[in-house]
C-alpha cells in the first residue's frame, strides 16, 4: 500500500482508515483502504466496474455494512454517531430507483424530511430550478425521461443541504445537455463549500472535473494524487504507422525518437505525451518521409484503463 | 441527538398518501367484501342459525370479520410498505437517511396499523346497517383493536422484509393468515366443534384474538380473557425480538 500524505485533520472531511469489506459470498470488495478527503474538493475515485467502488461510498453512506476499520465523516463515526454523519451527506446513486407515483415535489420534500431538516419550499423551489425540473414539479416521475429522473436524484440528494454530496457514476447514460448542466451544478456546489467525491471509469471525466484522483482496483487504493500529477503519468498516447514495406530494424537516423518495431517489421509504434507542449508528431513524420520510410495507414490510441491499473499494478511490486 | 420526528412524520406522511391514491384498493374492497360476508353468512346461514350464545348470529360474527380483515389488511400493509422499496431500490435512501431501526419500523408500522384501525371502524360501521349489536366493554374493544392492529402490521414488516419476490409476500397472507383466521372462529364459537377439534383449535392464535374481542362485545368468550390478552401481547413480543433481531444483523437489508 502506498502511503498517503496526511493532512491536516481539521481540512479531512471523510476519514476512511484500514478499511476492508467482504460480503457474505467470501467477496472480498474492499482491502485496507485508506484515504482522506478533503473539505471543499471535487475528489473522483476512478476504477473498472467491479472495484468496489460503489461498495466504498456505500459503507460512507450507511447502505453497506463496514466490515473492518473505521470511516469518520467531519469527526463523526459513521456508525456510532450516524446521526451526524448522515445527516450531512448528499447520495445519488447509480441506480435510477425513484418512487414512481410521486410528484417530483413530492418526493424531494420527503427526502427532506428524512434527513430530518424542516419544511423549506423555497429551498425545494430553488433546487428545483437550479436542475431545470421546476416546470415539471407537479408531475408524476413515472412520465419523466432517463435524463430527468436523474435530475431528480440530484435534487433529492440536495434536498437537505448536504455538506457532502456523493455521486455514484453521475454521467452513465446521461446525455451531452444533462453531462453538461451537471458538472455546472457540481462546480457550483464546490463554490459553497460543499464537498463532492465522484466515482466513474471514465478518465476524461475525472481529468476534467476532478481536483483529486484516487484510483481503486480490485477492492485496493492503488494511488491517490493530485489530478494534474496523475494525468502527466498516464496521459501516454501511441501513434501506429502501417509500412508500406517491412523493416528489419530501426535506422539509426531514427534513434533519438521513442520507436519501436512490431507485427514483424511492418508497424512503427510512436509513444508520446499528450501533456506535452508538442508531441512530436508532426517532426516525425518529417523524419521518416526524409529516411525513406512510406506508410499507407495510420491509427492513434489511448492508453486504456485497464492497461493503466496493470501497469500501476506493475509498478507497485 | 433526539428522535428524527420529521422522518418519521415524511415516512407516515409517504404510506397515507400511497392510501389515498388507492383508495379503492384500501378501504373500499374490504368494506365491499365485508358486506358479503353478511349477506352470505349473516342472512343466509344466519336464517338457519338464529343465536349463538344468546347473540344473534349476525351480530356474533361482527368482532370475527373485523378481525379477519384486520389481520389481512395489517399483514398485507405492512409487508408491502417495506417490501416495495426494497424490489424498486428507494430502500438506499432509508439507510442512508439519519434514521434509526426503531424510527423505521415505527413509521412503517404506524401507518399500517392506523390504516387497518380505520377500516376496522368503517366495518363496524357497516355492520350497522345490517345488524344491531352492542359493544359492552367500548374501551376493551379499542384496546384489542390498536394491539391486534400493531401486533400484525409488525408481522407484516418482518414478512416484508423476508420476502424477495412477490410471490413470497403473498404466500403467508394466503396460506397462514387466511385459514387461521377462518378455523379461529370468525363465524362460529369453537364450543360448536366436535371436543376433539375444540382441543386442536387452541393451537391457533387467532382463536385468543377473535375470542377476547368478541367478549369486549358482548361480554362472552370462548377462552378467557385474560388468556386472550396474554397470547396477543405474547405475539407483539415475539414479533418484536424477530425485528430487534432483523435489524442487529442486516438481515435481507444490508450486506
Amino acid at each position: 500500500m502506498q502511503t498517503m500524505q496526511q493532512p491536516e485533520p481539521a481540512s479531512a472531511i471523510v476519514s476512511v482508515s484500514g478499511l476492508s469489506k467482504t460480503y457474505a459470498g467470501g467477496f472480498k470488495a474492499l482491502k485496507d483502504i485508506n484515504l482522506d478527503i478533503r473539505r471543499g474538493e471535487i475528489f473522483a475515485l476512478l476504477g473498472p466496474n467491479g472495484a468496489g467502488k460503489t461498495t466504498l461510498i456505500s459503507i460512507v453512506c450507511g447502505i453497506v455494512n463496514l466490515g473492518e476499520g473505521s470511516v469518520c465523516v467531519a469527526g463523526h463515526d459513521v456508525v456510532r454517531e450516524f446521526r451526524a454523519t448522515r445527516s450531512i451527506i448528499g447520495l445519488v446513486p447509480q441506480e435510477l430507483t425513484t418512487d414512481a407515483f410521486e410528484t417530483v415535489r413530492d418526493t424531494v420534500t420527503f427526502s427532506r424530511g428524512l434527513f430530518g431538516k424542516p419544511k423549506n419550499p423555497a429551498y425545494i423551489e430553488k433546487v428545483l430550478r437550479d436542475l431545470a425540473l421546476w416546470d415539471k414539479r407537479d408531475n408524476k416521475i413515472l412520465t419523466l425521461s432517463g435524463g430527468m429522473k436523474r435530475r431528480v436524484m440530484i435534487a433529492k440528494a440536495l434536498s437537505h443541504e448536504p455538506e457532502v454530496l456523493f455521486l455514484d457514476e453521475p454521467t452513465a447514460g446521461v446525455d451531452v445537455e444533462l453531462r453538461r448542466d451537471m458538472w455546472a451544478m457540481v462546480r457550483g456546489l464546490r463554490e459553497h463549500g460543499v464537498t463532492i467525491i465522484l466515482t466513474t471509469h471514465y478518465i476524461d471525466e475525472a481529468e476534467e472535473m476532478a481536483d483529486r484522483v484516487g484510483v481503486i482496483h480490485k477492492g485496493e487504493l492503488i494511488l491517490v494524487e493530485e489530478k494534474r500529477t496523475l494525468m502527466q503519468k498516464l496521459g501516454k498516447k501511441q501513434l501506429t504507422l502501417q509500412l508500406t514495406g517491412p523493416l528489419q530494424a530501426l535506422p539509426p537516423g531514427l534513434a533519438a525518437w521513442d520507436l519501436e518495431l512490431h507485427g514483424d517489421g511492418s508497424e512503427l509504434v510512436y509513444t508520446y505525451d499528450t501533456q506535452a507542449e508538442r508531441t512530436g508528431i508532426t517532426a516525425l513524420l518529417h523524419d521518416l518521409g526524409a529516411a525513406g520510410i512510406g506508410f499507407k495507414d495510420l491509427a492513434t490510441r489511448q492508453n486504456s484503463l485497464e492497461e493503466i491499473f496493470v501497469n500501476l499494478l506493475r509498478e507497485r511490486t | 441527538m433526539s428522535l428524527n420526528l420529521s422522518a418519521i412524520r415524511a415516512i407516515y406522511g409517504f404510506e397515507m398518501a400511497r392510501t389515498r391514491r388507492t383508495l379503492m384498493q384500501s378501504i373500499a374492497s374490504p368494506v365491499i367484501s365485508t358486506s358479503l360476508y353478511f349477506v352470505v353468512f349473516g342472512s343466509a346461514i344466519g336464517s338457519r342459525i338464529t343465536e349463538v350464545q344468546g347473540v344473534s348470529y349476525g351480530a356474533f360474527i361482527i368482532p370475527g370479520l373485523i378481525m379477519l380483515t384486520l389481520l389481512t389488511l395489517s399483514v398485507s400493509n405492512a409487508s408491502f410498505g417495506i417490501y416495495f422499496p426494497k424490489f424498486v431500490g428507494t430502500i438506499y435512501e432509508l439507510h442512508s437517511a439519519p434514521m434509526s431501526y426503531i424510527e423505521i419500523v415505527v413509521s412503517f408500522v404506524g401507518a399500517a396499523a392506523t390504516k387497518s384501525v380505520i377500516v376496522g371502524l368503517i366495518i363496524l360501521g357497516t355492520a350497522r346497517i345490517f345488524v344491531d349489536y352492542e359493544i359492552v366493554h367500548p374501551l376493551w374493544m379499542v384496546g384489542f383493536l390498536l394491539l391486534t392492529s400493531i401486533t400484525f402490521s409488525l408481522f407484516g414488516f418482518i414478512i416484508g422484509i423476508w420476502a424477495d419476490n412477490f410471490e413470497k409476500l403473498q404466500v403467508v397472507p394466503l396460506l397462514v393468515i387466511t385459514p387461521l383466521t377462518f378455523l379461529g372462529g370468525s363465524f362460529y364459537s369453537i364450543h360448536m366443534l366436535p371436543p376433539l377439534w375444540q382441543k386442536i383449535t387452541l393451537a391457533n392464535p387467532v382463536v385468543y384474538l377473535i375470542s377476547g374481542f368478541r367478549w369486549s362485545f358482548y361480554g362472552i368468550a370462548d377462552v378467557s380473557v385474560g388468556i386472550s390478552l396474554g397470547a396477543t401481547l405474547g405475539f407483539l413480543v415475539l414479533c418484536l425480538v424477530a425485528i430487534a433481531w432483523i435489524f442487529r444483523t442486516g438481515y435481507k437489508l444490508k450486506s
